[in-house]
């Protein structure tokens, strides 16, 4: 498989919003229902909390097709806990994404697997007779490479984390905030 | 006498709370996990009225707020009877009224068992409250109450919901206990309203308002809520600007003004749908572009620019991108611009407005609001019944509608020369509004005349509040418009399904409506004819001392007009039929002659 068969690498159509919030109970459902509330498409979404215990932070890559970016900031801005909300594009972002995916083998297949981990510098996280279970992380188009590849042989279970991103550092990111 | 740092209960702190926020009249129901809050009640100052069902506390709350301008209150229990508040809380939610409802919940330790009337409470009204929070702790609630109320009445106000377990109210849970301290001040470091609006905002609507050649200020309830009727008058007689007042704005402006065009949308006056249609910039102040002002979206005023002011920066841009758009409260941004057009010569700065304004009045010479008076034995004209209340009842009185033609009437006809005087439920439009909805505006202003207008659906859907206007002794009245039909749905389905009458027959005295009028404790009297009307409203403007209810028995034919179909371009409004000759003789309208004949054909 050539490369100019992998998936393109940046969907305009998606964009990537960082949400820092209070750490409240029902805060991802608030999150959550706004978006279904208003027709609004979620790709992905990971949640955790900041260096700061009171806080989490919410990567969403939204489907700006379904609507328009600024609408979506506005609405989710309105949430009461929803403290800073930074928009990041691909060029003023350092993203990172984990894969992890359980894999059939045969004595044929085995070998090429754990090569095709090592091109990627995934890991083998657990080995059995017929199956491997592999990690990789990185950059969201790298990993989406790699499922692609990986695609080629029999997958069991497969989960991507969704996407999160941190501003690179010495950008000017649009942020709003309610100070 | 001050509680600060007394030992209290969650419930006697709640009732302290409430207090502090300066809460006057709760509206509510007891019940199951609420019970342990109605105990302190009894030696609270605040006043409790029992309503007879839920959604007429919700409503209540909401006409207390409209009518006063501070926040209403209501408390529920749990389960189906938060539930029952549901539709006051959308209410409030889409017309942005400050409320605040208090609701038991089963005790922490039941909640996710599916125990005796337990429910999601705030997952359920989590899309239609601006905020909600479940209170898990005592010692919060004085928090949790301050908060509700800073939220629900900055910013862009709106209901905010407190649930409460019961446990953390109960007089026996020695957890319940804790030393009261209100605190001084909120801090929610994701929620600070933008009130003040960016000078160069201001500076660059201004220059648009003085360029503008026919231009419209297109007022919504934003404006009312801001207290900005004063500023609204100064600018637009600074700026010479003609006004249309949404059905959510109505008296934000006096009708009696000479600049005043009355309400836009569906069925708005021909002058004001018109203006807006052929203006060249519209000074959206506090409105929201609503379906059922701007017709089809892609149609609406399409010459226009537009300024837009909204303290909420999500309506910028969600339905019209403005040219302009000014983020802060709408009387500060109306004020800042008096500044600013001061600054660039005051009145004379404001471009000549002379054609415009005579092609306006031209307009409303030929298209004004009219009606065919009943013909002799037929029932009264609700349009005739409200022209007689109008001119019967002192200017400030406070009228709350239920939704239907009823509503529409009350609009087009009252004359609103004072900010608020007119309550309704624009944004749901939730039936059965009027009657808890007067009830709470008459016990926020008791020195004032209240009267609901009703249909004969609205009525039968919140009578029973009759029964709490009676004991409570809140003599509200209530103008019945009994045309013996769900006549919105009869008039569409007339105009649009081919006269095909589906499930909208209510009968004109089943059920027998002065009787059961009667029972709830109300003076009542039935009108049949036109020469009754003004001697039934004499009568009841005397009575002070009960509700009273007036039926007007009304021709079920009548239909409201303008009308701009759904989803029609504003262009193809309907006039009344004794004007549609001279509309489509009209040659100085912008119609396009195909549309409207199609839309003439349609009657």
């Amino acid at each position: 498989m050539s490369s100019a068969q992998l998936p393109k690498n940046v969907d305009l159509r998606e964009q990537t919003i960082v949400v820092l919030v209070e750490n409240k109970a029902g805060l991802l459902a608030r999150v959550a229902d706004l978006f279904a509330r208003r027709g609004y498409n979620i790709v992905s979404l990971a949640v955790a909390p900041t260096e700061d215990e009171s806080f989490s932070r919410i990567t969403i890559v939204v489907d700006v097709e379904s609507a328009p970016l600024e609408q979506i900031v506005k609405q989710l801005f309105k949430l009461i806990h929803v403290v800073e909300i930074a928009v990041l594009g691909p060029r003023n972002s350092v993203e990172r994404e984990l894969l992890l995916a359980t894999v059939e083998v045969s004595q044929a297949t085995r070998s090429q697997i754990v090569e095709l981990v090592d091109i990627f510098e995934g890991k083998i996280l657990a080995v059995a007779t017929d199956r491997l279970t592999v990690s990789l992380d990185g950059k969201p188009s790298k990993i989406d490479d790699f499922e692609q590849l990986l695609g080629d042989y029999t997958i069991v279970e497969l989960q991507r984390s969704g996407r999160i991103a941190l501003p690179k550092i010495g950008q000017d990111i649009h942020r709003l905030t309610a100070e | 006498m001050s509680l600060e740092g007394t030992r209290l209960n969650g419930a006697q702190a709640l009732m302290a709370s409430l207090e502090k926020e300066g809460v006057e009249v709760i509206f509510g129901y007891p019940g199951g996990a609420i019970l342990p809050v109605y105990d302190p009640l009894i030696d609270s100052k605040i006043r409790h009225v029992l309503v007879r069902h839920e959604q007429g506390a919700g409503h209540a709350a909401e006409g207390y707020a409209h009518a006063t301008g501070r926040p209403g209150v209501c408390m529920v229990t749990s389960g189906p009877a938060a539930t029952n508040v549901v539709t006051p809380l959308a209410d409030a939610y889409l017309d942005s009224v400050p409320m605040v409802c208090i609701t038991g919940q089963v005790a922490r330790a039941a909640i996710g068992t599916d125990a005796f009337q337990e429910c999601d409470t705030t997952g359920i009204t989590r899309s239609i409250t601006k905020h909600n929070m479940l209170v898990t702790e005592a010692a919060d609630i004085p928090k949790a109450i301050a908060e509700a109320f800073h939220i629900a009445t900055t910013g862009r106000p709106g209901p905010v919901l407190v649930d409460l377990p019961k446990d953390i109210v109960d007089a026996n849970n020695p957890d319940a206990y804790f030393d009261f301290r209100y605190p001084d001040a909120v801090s929610l470091p994701g929620y600070k309203p933008e009130t003040a609006p960016p000078a160069e905002s201001i500076t660059a609507a201004v220059d648009l308002i003085l360029a503008a050649e026919r231009p419209v200020l297109y007022v919504g309830g934003g404006v009312l809520k801001s207290r900005g009727a004063e500023a609204l008058r100064r600018l637009a007689e600074m700026t010479d600007t003609p006004v249309v007042t949404t059905l959510m704005a109505r008296g934000a402006f006096p009708d009696s003004h000479e600049l005043c065009l009355g309400m836009p949308g569906m069925h708005g006056n021909y002058t004001a749908v018109t203006a807006m249609q052929q203006s060249d910039l519209l000074i959206a102040m506090g409105s929201r572009f609503d379906d059922r002002v701007t017709g089809k979206v892609g149609a609406f005023a399409p010459d226009a620019k537009v300024v837009h002011v909204d303290i909420d920066p999500a309506e910028h841009g969600k339905v019209r991108m403005p040219d302009v758009s000014v983020v802060g409260d709408c009387r500060l941004a109306m004020e800042a611009m008096l500044a600013d057009i001061e600054g660039k010569g005051g009145a004379s700065a404001a471009a000549d407005h002379g054609p415009w304004r005579a092609q306006l009045s031209g307009w409303q010479e030929k298209y004004p609001l009219t009606y065919q008076p009943s013909a002799p034995g037929e029932y009264v004209k609700p349009q005739f019944v409200l022209e007689r209340l109008r001119d019967n009842c002192p200017a400030d009185t406070i009228v709350a509608s239920g939704v239907g033609q009823h509503q529409m009437w009350t609009s087009q006809y009252w004359q609103f020369d004072h900010p608020y005087t007119w309550i309704n439920s624009g944004g749901l439009g939730t039936m059965g509004f009027s009657i808890p909805a007067a009830i709470g505006a008459k016990a926020g202003m008791p020195d004032r005349m209240v009267w609901a207008v009703d249909g004969d659906g609205c009525f039968q859907m919140t009578a029973q509040e009759l029964i709490t206007a009676s004991v409570e002794k809140i003599p509200i009245k209530v103008a019945l418009l009994n045309n013996a039909y769900l006549g919105m749905v009869r008039q569409w389905q007339e105009l649009f399904y081919e006269e095909r009458y589906s499930e909208v027959y209510l009968s004109h005295d089943m059920p027998d409506y002065v009787g059961w009028s009667q029972s709830m404790g109300c003076e009542a009297i039935r009108v049949e004819e036109p020469d009754e009307v003004d001697a039934a409203i004499a009568k009841a403007n005397e009575i002070d001392d009960r509700p009273v209810v007036v039926e007007f028995r009304c021709l079920s034919e009548e239909k409201v007009y303008p009308m701009v179909p759904a989803g029609g371009s504003n262009d193809d409004i309907l006039v009344d039929p004794s004007q549609r000759d001279l509309q489509v003789a009209s040659s100085e309208t912008h119609v396009d002659p195909s549309q409207r004949d199609d839309a003439g054909a349609e009657v």
